[in-house]
């Protein structure tokens, strides 16, 4: 079994037929992704990506048309947005938005049109979700999954194809993997994932992959400690060398005023239980040593 | 973006709150000009005024960058002097005069982004004028916390349960107004936090030279949301490009994320997480990172060659890393770039480069084409760096 997505999922990509939308709508489709429609207004009644996903003014067609179930955002800042609005109006529950640089006053209304729409938004600036062998949303590599049952969860994306990557080679496969994204406000966070993994009985161990900034990894840690404490965790914090008062890139990345550092987090995740690595290659002996016998 | 206390007053006003009147000075004889109308008008209490420097740092006071002033001579030797310093490496350019206020009683008042409730959040207390982090250790009681309805914004019963909750006493109905402008100028100006410490009762001469109190901002501090700033095209001018290395200025052009650090190996890497991961292996291995390079996803070759250059300009590099896992960022274009890059530099620094992910095969054809020193996992490729800046083998 997985979280968020798999066999199930039939997925609509608003902005399929921009470069980025297409050249990663393209993997997802070649993943095995059901791909079932996109949507890009003004360009309704094409099809895209040889012919083999059909193209709609809006969503609330294309939901209507397919039967699409979950949005994958490629749209510019400017108007994704608007685009989570669109899908949570359509009725989608499950809506990933990958595009960065959204202002965050922007997101704090979108957010919560979502949450009372009973909807779940992950991201934006999230790489998006790979349920291995089952379903690939988002901009992940798909060649670096093994289907297994370890449940990932991470704030970052290309650090979190690195520790996967790592996870992979040394055999341990994955049951979903979810990149929530590095801005400050955002659809789906640390606990968010905790909880439905702790739900999911083919999930079996944890794998937390934080940075500098915020208090997110340590509400998450407190919540693992009483809820996930039988179950192999490893975890691994980037930014150990950050400067305070500098934004790491990602616009939620910055140590201020003493909190949000990388000891902070690690002490808080030590404490709950998780074995926390000093390189994410680390990760695969860490989880064995916790007890984990995939 | 930081911007400075002079700035953010000027935002505040725009939006309709109280703020002293106050003038800055880039000279000593401009403050000296500015001291005078203060120091004559009637209505100041102290008959003093107050020099403040201009610097995006905290900690101003302690390192001598206020002070008071009661003649026209003592402001501009005042001025003279705060301008003369440097704080925590900052030079000072410039100075804010106003009149000095006589302060009845000191609050602080703020509104921020909660990550954790996903909401904007206000935070006040009548313990002001002091730092609020010191406040929550030392007093966490005194602080009162209210949330901003995402939709609604602040209701004025919502801003007068939080002026109550303050305790403004007979000002609450001015804590209530500056509540709702505080909310005002953030939505305003896609600011990620405006702060007010202190947010104060003072005290100045009326029109018969009775005492008339009331509620200020005398203090602002704004910083604004970096990916708002294209819908703003005024605020670039509240950019102190003083407080930037001129490497920001040129990252920028190019939509790249540079922090200059101070080590010898160089970083280039897509990806905030991963940036910071790689900095964090390098000094693992026994390396200092010379700085934090993200390129940025999907970034082509062009972004990769100026990158490359903003690395070089650092004469302290003695090494190059560059780690790329590719996801919509796409491995040919990466080793294009660096290929490119190398043909125009002129210093010849050792470059280790791994590069996985996305059309890794491709770029690992072209890279092998061309010769250069490749690495196939992240601490591998920190190891070869951190031997290359010593002359020594991996």
């Amino acid at each position: 079994m997985s979280v968020l997505i798999g066999r199930e999922t039939r997925l609509l990509v608003q902005g399929l037929t921009g470069r980025e939308g297409e050249f990663h709508s393209r993997a997802m489709l070649e993943y095995g992704t059901a791909v079932v429609a996109g949507v890009t207004p003004g360009k309704g009644g094409q099809r895209a990506l040889d012919g083999a996903v059909p193209v709609f003014d809006t969503v609330a067609e294309a939901v209507r048309e397919t039967g699409a179930n979950t949005s994958c955002i490629f749209v510019p800042a400017g108007g994704a947005p608007d685009a989570v609005l669109e899908a949570t109006a359509a009725g989608l529950k499950t809506i990933f938005c990958i595009t960065e640089g959204i202002p965050a006053l922007d997101m704090v209304p979108v957010v919560e049109v979502v949450h009372q729409a009973g909807a779940r938004l992950v991201g934006p600036n999230c790489p998006g979700a790979t349920s291995p062998g089952r379903a690939k949303v988002g901009i992940i590599p798909g060649s670096i999954h093994r289907d297994g049952d370890v449940g990932v969860v991470s704030r970052s994306g290309t650090l979190t194809y690195e520790a996967v990557q790592a996870m992979t080679d040394a055999g341990i496969g994955q049951s979903t993997c979810i990149g929530i994204g590095g801005d400050p406000i955002i659809g789906t966070n640390f606990l968010d994932v905790l909880r439905l993994f702790a739900e999911d009985p083919e999930t079996r161990a944890l794998v937390l992959i934080g940075e500098i900034g915020g208090a997110a990894e340590e509400e998450a840690a407190a919540w693992a400690a009483e809820h996930l404490a039988d179950i192999p965790k490893a975890a691994f914090i980037a930014g150990r060398t950050a400067p305070e008062g500098k934004r790491m890139g990602h616009a939620g990345a910055i140590i201020s005023g003493g909190a949000g550092t990388a000891a902070s987090k690690v002490s808080a995740l030590e404490a709950a239980g998780f074995r926390v690595a000093g390189s994410p290659t680390e990760i695969p002996g860490l989880l064995r040593a916790a007890g984990y016998r995939g | 973006m930081k911007i400075h206390e002079a700035d953010a007053k000027a935002l505040l006003l725009a939006q309709g709150l109280p703020v002293p009147p106050w003038e800055v000075a880039r000279t000593p004889s401009q403050a000296r000009a500015a001291a005078a109308k203060y120091l004559a008008d009637p209505s100041n209490a102290t008959g003093k005024v107050v020099i403040k420097a201009q610097v995006l740092v905290g900690g101003r006071g302690k390192a001598g960058g206020v002070k008071l002033a009661g003649t026209l001579d003592e402001a501009e030797d005042v001025a003279a002097q705060i301008l003369a310093l440097e704080i925590k490496g900052l030079p000072v350019r410039r100075v804010l005069v106003g009149p000095a206020a006589e302060i009845v009683k000191e609050y602080y008042l703020s509104v921020l982004l909660d990550r954790s409730t996903k909401r904007l959040m206000f935070i006040g207390s009548a313990a002001g004028g002091v730092e609020i982090e010191q406040v929550a250790k030392d007093d966490p009681g005194a602080i009162v916390y209210e949330h901003v309805d995402p939709l609604l914004g602040l209701p004025d019963y919502a801003a007068r349960e939080l002026a109550f909750k303050i305790g403004f006493g007979p000002h609450w109905k001015a804590g209530a107004a500056i509540a709702k402008g505080l909310l005002k100028t953030m939505l305003a100006n896609d600011a990620d936090l405006v702060e007010i410490n202190p947010l104060a009762v003072i005290r100045e001469h009326g029109a018969q030279g009775t005492p008339v109190e009331r509620l200020v901002c005398l203090d602002a501090k704004i910083t604004l949301d970096d990916s708002a700033l294209a819908r703003h095209p005024d605020h670039e001018s509240l950019r102190d490009l003083d407080a930037e290395d001129p490497a920001d200025v040129e990252a920028r052009r190019y939509d790249l994320t540079f922090i200059k650090l101070d080590g010898d190996i160089g970083c280039m890497v897509n990806g905030a997480g991963l940036a910071m991961t790689t900095m964090d292996l390098v000094k693992r291995a026994g390396g200092e990172p010379a700085n934090f390079l993200d390129i940025g996803g999907g970034a082509k070759s062009d972004r990769v060659a100026a990158a490359m250059r903003l690395i070089l300009e650092d004469p302290a590099v003695k090494a190059i890393l560059v780690n790329i896992f590719g996801g919509i960022t796409r491995g040919d274009e990466v080793a294009l770039g660096l290929i490119e890059a190398r043909a125009q530099q002129e210093r010849d620094v050792p470059m280790v480069v791994r590069i996985v992910g996305t059309n890794a095969a491709e770029a690992a054809a072209l890279l092998e084409a061309a010769r250069f020193e490749t690495a196939a996992t992240i601490d591998e490729a920190a190891a070869k760096a951190v031997a290359a800046a010593r002359g020594t083998a991996a």
